[in-house]
C-alpha cells in the first residue's frame, strides 16, 4: 500500500515551464512508473504548450479535470507559491506538495487558514517531497538510493533523509514510503500525521522518525505514539549543539523562548517509548535493532 | 532581520501606537541638543543595539539635567555594551536615543510571535512588566495571557478589551489599550514581522497607554515586499562573517569550536555539528552551503571558515542528491588550493557519482582525509584537529 502516495497517483507540476520545475518533472518523469504517473503541468500564461510531451494548462482545475490528476507537485517561487498551494486547494486535489523554499510566513497562516475543512493535504512547504521506492518520487530527493521495503521515513529535512536512507540500504533495509515535511514553522502534515498513516498502513514495519530544534511537532507525535503506535518508532533529533536564538539555516530550526530544544525533544521521546540515538550516524543501526 | 528601538517606534507610531517623544543620536552634543529640544527636566537616555538586556547592562540611564544628559551619552555612546543576549564579546554602541522621561504608574508586558502549533499570531500578555517573559513563563505562567488571531479578521475589540482587562489595566485605561493593541496586531500583520515586543508597556500619568520600549524583528523571507524595512538594515549590528556569507547565499553561523564543518543542508549541517560534539570535538560554525553548491560557493564557503583564527580542522560532509560529488570534489579543489589550505581536512561524500568524487580528491595531490561515512569523518576531524 504505502502511504499517500503509489503507481496509481496521478501528478501535475505547478511551476513547470520554469527551470526548476522542468529538471525535477524530468528526473520524477524517469523514476519507476513515473512516465504513467506526471500528467500535466499547469502555466497560466502558457495554456496549449507542452513540456517534452506533458500537456500544459492554464489553471489546476483544467489540469484536474482533463487528466483526472490527483496531486500537485509546486516549483513555483516563493512571493506567488502560497496562491498556488490556495488554487490546489480549490480544485479539491487529494494532496499538494510543496517544494518551494522562502514562503512568507504571514503567506502560510493565510493559506493554512484557508485549508480548513478543504479535503486537500499539504506537505511542505520548503521540503524534499515525498517517494513510494520504486513505485512513484515526487521531489527533487535522488531516486536511485532508494529501494521498495517496509521501513516508514519522516524527517524535517533534505539531505538528512537522504543520509538515514543511505543508512537504511547498507543494512539491507527498503522504504514503504519517504517523506519530508519541511523545514518551515507554518507547514502542512506534520510528524503526528505521518506516524496516523503509517501505523495504518500494512505495507510498514517500523517508523524512522527524523527531527529537529524549533517547535514541538517531535513531542506531540511522541505522546501520540505514546498512547496508539503498534509498530516501532525509532527517532534522532538533529540540533543538539544548536545555540539558542539563532536560526539554523531553516526557518523552522530556531530555539526560541527557551522552546524547541533538541535535548527536551529527546527526553520526551524517550518518556513515550521512542528509541533515540544521539548519533546520526546510527539511526539505520538502531532502526534495525528493533525489528 | 532586526531593527532597532527608535526606528521600532517610528513605525509604530504610524499605527496609532503612543510612545514617549524621543531623537535618535549619533554623537554627545546631538545627544544634549535632542534633550533641549525634546524640553522637560528628566531624560532617558539610551543604547540603541538590537540585543536586549540594555538596561542592566548599563545601557540605559535617567538624567535629571542637560549636564547628566551629556554625562550619561558620553558614557554610553561607543561603549562595549555587555548583555544576556550579546554574549561575553558585548556590543559598541553606536547609536543613542534620547526620549523625554515618563512618570510611570505600572508597568506590562505585550508581546506577538507566530504560533507554530496554531498556524496564528499570538498576543502575549502579562502583568509582570520590565521583566524577561521566558521567566515569567517558567516562574508563573498563569500571569502571561494568550489570544490567537484571526488572520482575516484581525485582533477584535472585545479580545483587545479582554486581555487588557486580564493584565490589569484600569477601566478608564481600556479603550486606549485596546487602540495600541490593535495597532500592534496591524503593524505586525503589515510588515511581515516575526516578532513584536513591547516591554514594558506603560500606564503612564492621566491613565496614557504607551509603548516605553520596543522590539520588532521581520520575515526574512518576506523582505522582498519590505524595500522600507530593508533601508532601515544596521550593518554595525550584525557580524561581518554573516553578512560576508549571506552575499553569497551561504547560511553561516559562526560558534566557539575549533573544527569548521561545510554541509549541504539544514539538518545534515547540525547532525555534523552534533557528530563532532558527539566525538569529543568542537564545532567552529554551522554552514549550510545549500542544495545547488556552485565550486564557486564552496570556495567562499572555505573562506569565510578561514576567518575564523582558532580554525584547526574542516570537515566537509556532502551528500550529493541533485548536487553531483565530482563538482563537489572540484569545487573542493580548487577551494584548498585556492585559500592554500594549512588546517587539516576531512571530507566525506555520499551519494552521486561519489566514486568520480573521490578519485578527483585523491588525484588532487592535496593532503585530504578521507572519509567513508559521518561516524569516520568525525572521529577523523577530530583526532586531526587535536
Amino acid at each position: 500500500m504505502s502511504i499517500l502516495i503509489n503507481h496509481n497517483s496521478r501528478v501535475m507540476t505547478q511551476g513547470i515551464t520554469g527551470k526548476t520545475g522542468q529538471f525535477h518533472t524530468r528526473m520524477c518523469r524517469d523514476y519507476a512508473n513515473g512516465k504513467a504517473c506526471f500528467v500535466a503541468g499547469v502555466n497560466p500564461r502558457k495554456p496549449g504548450e507542452n513540456f517534452e510531451g506533458i500537456p500544459v494548462y492554464a489553471t489546476v482545475k483544467e489540469a484536474k479535470q482533463q487528466t483526472g490528476a490527483n496531486v500537485s507537485v509546486i516549483y513555483v517561487p516563493p512571493p506567488f507559491a502560497a496562491a498556488a498551494i490556495d488554487e490546489a486547494v480549490e480544485a479539491e486535489l487529494d494532496l499538494v506538495i510543496c517544494i518551494t523554499e522562502g514562503i512568507p510566513v504571514r503567506d502560510m497562516i493565510l493559506t493554512r487558514y484557508k485549508m480548513q475543512g478543504k479535503k486537500t493535504r499539504l506537505i511542505g512547504p520548503n521540503c524534499p517531497g515525498i517517494i513510494t521506492p520504486d513505485e512513484v518520487k515526487i521531489g527533487i530527493m535522488p531516486g536511485y538510493i532508494h529501494k521498495k521495503g517496509r521501513i516508514g521515513v519522516v524527517s524535517r529535512s533534505g539531505t538528512l533523509t537522504y543520509e538515514a536512507v543511505a543508512q537504511l540500504m547498507s543494512l539491507g533495509l527498503g522504504q514503504s514510503t519517504c517523506i519530508g515535511i519541511g523545514g518551515d514553522p507554518v507547514n502542512g502534515l506534520k510528524h503526528l500525521d505521518i506516524l496516523q498513516m503509517f501505523n495504518d498502513d500494512d505495507e510498514t514495519d517500523a517508523v524512522l522518525m527524523v527531527g529537529e530544534i524549533g517547535g514541538t511537532d517531535e513531542e506531540d507525535c511522541a505522546r501520540w505514539v505514546k498512547d496508539h503506535m503498534h509498530k516501532p518508532v525509532v527517532g534522532f533529533i538533529a540540533g543538539v549543539t544548536a545555540p539558542p536564538g539563532k536560526r539554523m539555516g531553516h526557518a523552522g530550526a530556531i530555539i526560541s523562548g527557551g522552546k524547541g530544544t533538541a535535548q527536551e525533544k529527546l527526553e520526551v521521546m524517550e518518556s513515550c517509548g521512542i528509541r533515540v540515538t544521539r548519533n546520526p550516524a546510527e539511526m539505520g543501526k538502531l532502526l534495525k535493532s528493533v525489528l | 532581520m532586526k531593527i532597532h528601538e527608535y526606528q521600532a517606534k517610528e513605525i509604530l507610531r504610524k499605527y496609532n501606537v503612543i510612545t514617549p517623544k524621543g531623537v535618535a543620536c549619533f554623537s554627545v552634543n546631538e545627544a544634549v541638543q535632542a534633550a533641549q529640544q525634546l524640553g522637560g527636566n528628566v531624560w532617558a537616555v539610551k543604547a540603541q543595539i538590537y540585543a536586549g538586556g540594555r538596561g542592566k547592562g548599563g545601557g540605559v540611564k535617567v538624567a535629571k539635567s542637560l549636564d547628566e544628559v551629556r554625562q550619561h551619552a558620553s558614557e554610553i555612546l561607543n561603549m562595549r555594551l555587555i548583555t544576556h543576549q550579546t554574549g561575553p564579546e558585548g556590543q559598541i554602541v553606536h547609536r543613542l536615543f534620547i526620549e523625554q522621561g515618563i512618570q510611570i504608574e505600572k508597568e506590562f508586558y505585550v508581546g506577538m510571535v507566530v504560533d507554530r502549533g496554531q498556524q496564528r499570531v499570538c498576543l502575549m500578555a502579562s502583568s509582570e512588566g520590565g521583566m524577561e517573559i521566558e521567566k515569567v513563563a517558567v516562574e508563573a505562567p498563569e500571569k502571561i495571557h494568550k489570544v490567537f488571531i484571526d488572520p482575516i479578521t484581525g485582533l477584535s475589540q472585545q479580545q483587545a478589551e479582554e486581555v487588557a482587562q486580564k493584565i490589569g489595566i484600569p477601566k478608564q485605561s481600556l479603550p486606549g489599550a485596546v487602540t495600541l493593541l490593535q495597532g500592534l496586531y496591524q503593524a505586525f500583520d503589515e510588515t511581515d514581522a516575526s516578532l513584536l515586543e513591547i516591554n514594558p508597556l506603560a500606564l503612564a500619568s492621566e491613565q496614557q497607554v504607551m509603548a516605553l520600549d520596543a522590539k520588532m524583528n521581520f520575515d526574512e523571507n518576506a523582505l522582498f515586499r519590505h524595500p522600507e524595512i530593508v533601508a532601515l538594515r544596521d550593518l554595525d549590528e550584525e557580524d561581518p562573517v554573516e553578512i560576508e556569507a549571506s552575499k553569497h547565499e551561504l547560511s553561516y553561523i559562526p560558534l566557539d569550536g575549533n573544527i569548521g564543518c561545510l554541509v549541504n543542508g539544514a539538518g545534515l549541517a547540525m547532525a555534523t555539528m552534533d557528530i563532532i560534539k558527539l566525538y569529543g570535538g568542537n564545532p567552529a560554525n554551522f554552514l549550510d552551503v545549500g542544495g545547488g553548491a556552485t565550486a564557486e560557493k564552496v570556495t567562499e564557503a572555505f573562506k569565510l571558515m578561514l576567518r575564523n583564527s582558532k580554525l584547526q580542522g574542516i570537515l566537509v560532509n556532502i551528500f550529493g542528491g541533485i548536487m553531483k560529488c565530482d563538482v563537489i570534489a572540484q569545487g573542493i579543489v580548487a577551494a584548498a588550493r585556492d585559500v592554500q589550505l594549512k588546517v587539516p581536512l576531512v571530507v566525506r561524500l555520499e551519494g552521486t557519482n561519489v566514486d568520480l568524487g573521490k578519485k578527483i580528491l585523491a588525484d588532487s595531490g592535496l593532503k585530504i582525509i578521507s572519509a567513508d561515512n559521518m561516524a569516520d569523518a568525525a572521529q577523523k576531524a577530530v583526532n586531526a584537529a587535536k
